[in-house]
């Protein structure tokens, strides 16, 4: 069941990638632009729908396999926040009827897949605060609310794309090169990871933890910042060219400077290839759209998104936070990363009644709502220890 | 105050802009192209005094920049917050000064010495908090009163100047035609479910009013709910106390004033089976509830009455009355009691041995034929303290030392032996007579947390309210169509308090059927000419 749970996954990822080339083809054919949807299109969202029923399907049978929502780990969270992801997507194409926004939506899936598949995607077992029903109520509402707020994301970077002048250098043009160059990034992490991994590579260090415990620790990529006083115990792997404090987790940050690194490089390849910025090469793909459009998609995303996410990431959460930890709120850094997300989109709802905070302004909103979204799902869990650390 | 009169004909309250029935503009004069209809054009208290100190107050609260800059303010400090952990979060047993120099170096001391280690309970993250209700509850009235007015007022012919400024118009030359196609319209809009209001043939559409209200329904349930939160301080409404129970003990719950008693039959732990058996699977702790019958008189035993079994795990606490008990924490093999035995050290000859409850010990032993242990002094939890004397960390017997005083026919004042867990210290010198260690007993502990929270009902009504009003005014959108005969030309302007897109897709398909000009949004040209401009 479980192996069979894998197939569908892979198969949602295929599926994925082929409609990304499909939009591709549906907003490169104009000839009826603003009309019915081009045949390019039918077909894409068609993939998209069938890839979702498949990704969908992953998530039921790895629910019947496991006897607990699939939700409970890092992989499980964030293949459950990609599935809602491509939902709000096709929620918002049927309201819309934009192309565009597959084009940018699916790629962005098919990095968040596999950036989970590279944690262990093994059943893990439920701890007792964990086993209830509250587990799928709380974890999909909150998934589905962050995933809608985050479409907002996809909207505000095609009206950058478009309207961002590219001929000249600016703020406006560092910044959305900041945006590519984080993708590129994620790119570069999961490539060599994996590179890694299939070279089986593995070292292994003895270090003093900040206890003046000695203790363990393996590296998957080599080592060039080495932990607290560290040895190195496996023969034949690089020595660390420098070593931090234990107060600083050496193996993410070597991971961290690993995927700047190759990022950085990844980069400069595309900026050679393309010979201008990755936002200019991207910009034509965007010509054909209105922009008022696009921003009403952004602040429609943020509309539909922020009742689901208040619903699941604070209203549920306190209910089952009461139940399972005799409190509704304990200033647990994810509950706090939760309060600051639902803040900030109320912070932005607030601005578009302002005159001059539409449009443009909104976009880097929605640009920076998505960074607060991948930072509690993400770093927080990895970072920041709390109650919620369960990957 | 002095009104304003409409050349409509309408009076309008002092501080208008647009005149409450046809829009005409009452005001000040506006420079801009497109009329902003955010508040209708009504007469604002924060836009219209502006003298005296309450005024200013008023003023300030009612902005929605100012209301954006404290949930900026809440959000950067709630962020300021997680850098490191709270201090609820760090070990019980460390001073907190040193935990965040020692763990985090410079900047976790300053991170200390600027309070941020006790950063949600600080009285100035409360007060930003208290300025954000304030500022809710400002910025509601000042805009919902006379938001209500105006459209409760509204004309249905509007002015002309004020048709042209919408941001959706469209005008069309009349033709013999004109009455046929403006039925046809007029009972498409009926159909999309628009109530149709009509005026000397001029008509105004208007459906999902209601979504005005969502902002101020739910911003009336976030002001509930910060009150709720408030109520936790005033006593009696919340109680937080923790119960640690051992396998068969019967003991007061804490926090209900003496009515109810939990006997623990049994603590069970369960782990996941091989290959997972460091994982804990559950926890839980059997108990019987009682509650005590008849008046409480002290030094009485308590006559107990049933009340039930339960079974309290984790996510299935015990609800009774306005209290729950949670499974929260848990300690295998607490010592519990300890077997000594009374010898003479030379022969090793024993004379009775004594069983020391470690929760509750006995003054002295006796023995009989004049032999006797007394306990001079206890220490739970032993450890020797600055000084080098003997101290306890807790009531928990973690590590007991007694100071015993052994009493004989021989030496009747007795000889006092300091005995902790593998160590022996005789103050007197040579002592005779020696507490040997025979055996300890162990028993499981369970920690019971006991809460009552009697404003959590209140948080409930203000989150559901919040929830009411934020789909109110998130998931419909209050629409408008004017349409007016002006001359030889029929003029039509909508309005969306959101989502503009929806509003044009319903009405343009249905303009374009009767050969009507078709709506045009006035703002999206200027935005189009703007960006080629930029290329």
């Amino acid at each position: 069941m479980i192996a069979f749970s894998s197939n569908l996954l892979y198969a949602a990822f295929f599926l994925y990638l082929i409609s990304t080339f499909l939009f591709g083809g549906a907003i490169r054919d104009r000839r009826k632009q603003y009309e019915k949807p081009s045949k390019w299109a039918a077909a894409a969202i068609s993939v998209t729908i069938l890839g979702f029923v498949t990704h969908l399907g992953y998530f039921i049978t790895r629910w019947m396999a496991s006897g607990h929502a699939p939700v409970s780990n890092m992989f499980e969270f964030v293949t459950a926040f990609s599935m809602m992801f491509v939902l709000g997507f096709i929620i918002l194409y049927f309201l819309y009827k934009v192309s565009i926004l597959g084009l940018f939506t699916l790629p962005i899936t098919l990095l968040m897949i596999s950036y989970g598949s590279l944690f262990p995607t093994n059943v893990s077992p439920l701890i007792p605060a964990l086993q209830s029903d509250w587990l799928a109520i709380h974890v999909t509402t909150t998934a589905l609310g962050s995933a809608v707020l985050a479409s907002s994301f996809i909207a505000g970077i095609i009206y950058l794309l478009r309207s961002v002048d590219q001929t000249k250098r600016s703020m406006k043009t560092f910044w959305l090169e900041v945006i590519m160059y984080s993708m590129v990034a994620t790119l570069a992490f999961i490539v060599i990871t994996l590179v890694f991994r299939g070279l089986q590579y593995e070292a292994v260090y003895r270090w003093v933890d900040h206890n003046g415990q000695e203790t363990e620790t393996t590296y998957s990529l080599p080592s060039l910042i080495g932990p607290n006083q560290g040895e190195l115990l496996t023969e034949g792997r690089m020595e660390a060219l420098a070593y931090v404090p234990a107060v600083i987790d050496a193996a993410k940050l070597n991971t961290v400077i690993w995927s700047a690194v190759t990022g950085l490089l990844l980069y400069f390849i595309l900026r050679l290839m393309f010979r201008k910025r990755i936002s200019a090469a991207l910009q034509p793909l965007t010509k054909n759209i209105k922009l008022d459009l696009v921003d009403e998609i952004g602040y429609r995303s943020v509309a539909i998104g922020f009742p689901i996410f208040t619903l699941g990431a604070l209203i549920f959460a306190m209910i089952w936070a009461q139940i399972a930890w005799t409190r509704f709120w304990g200033w647990d850094p994810k509950e706090v990363w939760a309060l600051i997300t639902w803040l900030f989109y109320a912070g932005y709802l607030h601005l578009r009644l302002s005159r001059g905070w539409q449009g443009e302004r909104s976009a880097w909103l929605g640009v920076i709502g998505f960074g607060i979204i991948i930072f509690n799902l993400v770093f927080v869990n990895l970072i920041i220890a709390g109650l919620h650390s369960y990957a | 105050m002095e009104r304003v009169n409409c050349e409509c004909g309408h009076v309008n309250p002092y501080g208008t802009i647009l005149c409450e029935s046809c829009g005409k503009q009452v005001g000040k004069e506006l420079s801009e192209k497109s009329v902003d209809l955010r508040y209708e054009g009504s007469a604002r208290r924060s836009q219209t005094y502006k003298k005296t100190p309450l005024d200013r107050i008023w003023n300030f609260f009612s902005s929605v920049k100012v209301g954006v800059g404290i949930i900026a303010l809440i959000l950067i400090a709630s962020m300021i917050g997680t850098i490191f952990p709270q201090q609820m979060y760090i070990p019980q047993n460390v001073v907190p000064e040193d935990f965040y120099r020692d763990r985090y170096g410079f900047l976790g001391q300053i991170y200390y010495q600027l309070g941020f280690n006790r950063l949600y309970e600080s009285w100035w993250y409360f007060l930003l908090l208290a300025a954000l209700g304030i500022s809710l509850v400002i910025a509601s009235l000042d805009r919902v009163v006379p938001l209500y007015f105006a459209l409760k007022n509204q004309g249905v012919t509007r002015h002309e100047s004020f048709m042209r400024r919408q941001r959706l118009f469209s005008e069309t030359k009349v033709t013999e035609k004109s009455d046929k196609q403006l039925d046809f319209v007029i009972s498409k809009l009926r159909n999309k479910r628009y109530r149709i209001r009509e005026e000397n043939g001029n008509f105004l559409a208007e459906k999902n009013r209601f979504s005005r209200w969502g902002p101020y329904v739910n911003h009336a349930g976030l002001i509930i709910f910060l009150i709720g939160g408030m109520l936790r301080f005033i006593p009696g409404m919340y109680i937080d106390e923790t119960l640690w129970i051992r396998d068969g003990e019967t003991s007061v719950i804490l926090g209900t004033s003496g009515k109810y008693y939990l006997s623990s039959d049994k603590f069970i732990l369960e782990t996941y089976p091989k290959g997972q058996e460091n994982v804990v699977k559950n926890y839980q702790t059997n108990v019987t509830l009682y509650e005590r019958k008849g008046e409480i008189l002290y030094g009485d035993t308590p006559r107990l009455v049933k009340v039930k079994d339960e079974q309290i795990k984790v996510n299935h606490p015990l609800r009774h009355d306005a209290f729950a008990l949670y499974q929260v924490s848990y300690q295998l093999n607490e010592l519990n009691k300890m077997t000594f035995s009374l010898v003479d050290k030379k022969t090793e000859k024993s004379f009775g041995r004594i069983t020391i409850d470690l929760l509750n010990p006995e003054k002295s032993y006796d023995l009989g034929n004049e032999y006797k242990v007394e306990i001079l002094e206890y220490f739970p939890d032993f450890y020797f303290d600055g000084q080098g004397q003997p101290a306890t960390k807790s009531q928990i017997p973690d590590n007991p030392a007694f100071v015993f005083n052994m009493i004989s026919p021989e030496n009747p004042v007795g000889e006092k032996s300091f005995v902790a867990i593998r160590n022996t210290i005789e103050p007197g010198g040579d002592n005779q007579l020696q507490m040997k260690f025979e055996n300890v007993e162990m028993k499981n502990v369970s920690a019971l947390a006991v809460r009552k929270d009697n404003t959590l009902w209140i948080l409930g009504v203000g989150g559901a309210i919040f929830m009411i009003g934020v789909i109110q005014g998130m998931y419909w959108n209050h629409r408008r169509i004017w349409i007016r005969r002006s001359g030889d030309a029929i003029f039509i302007a909508g309005h969306a308090n959101k989502n503009w897109y929806g509003i044009q897709n319903e009405i343009n398909p249905i303009l374009k059927e009767t050969g009507l000009q078709e709506l045009t949004d006035q703002t999206d040209r200027k935005s189009e000419n703007k960006v080629e401009g930029g290329e």
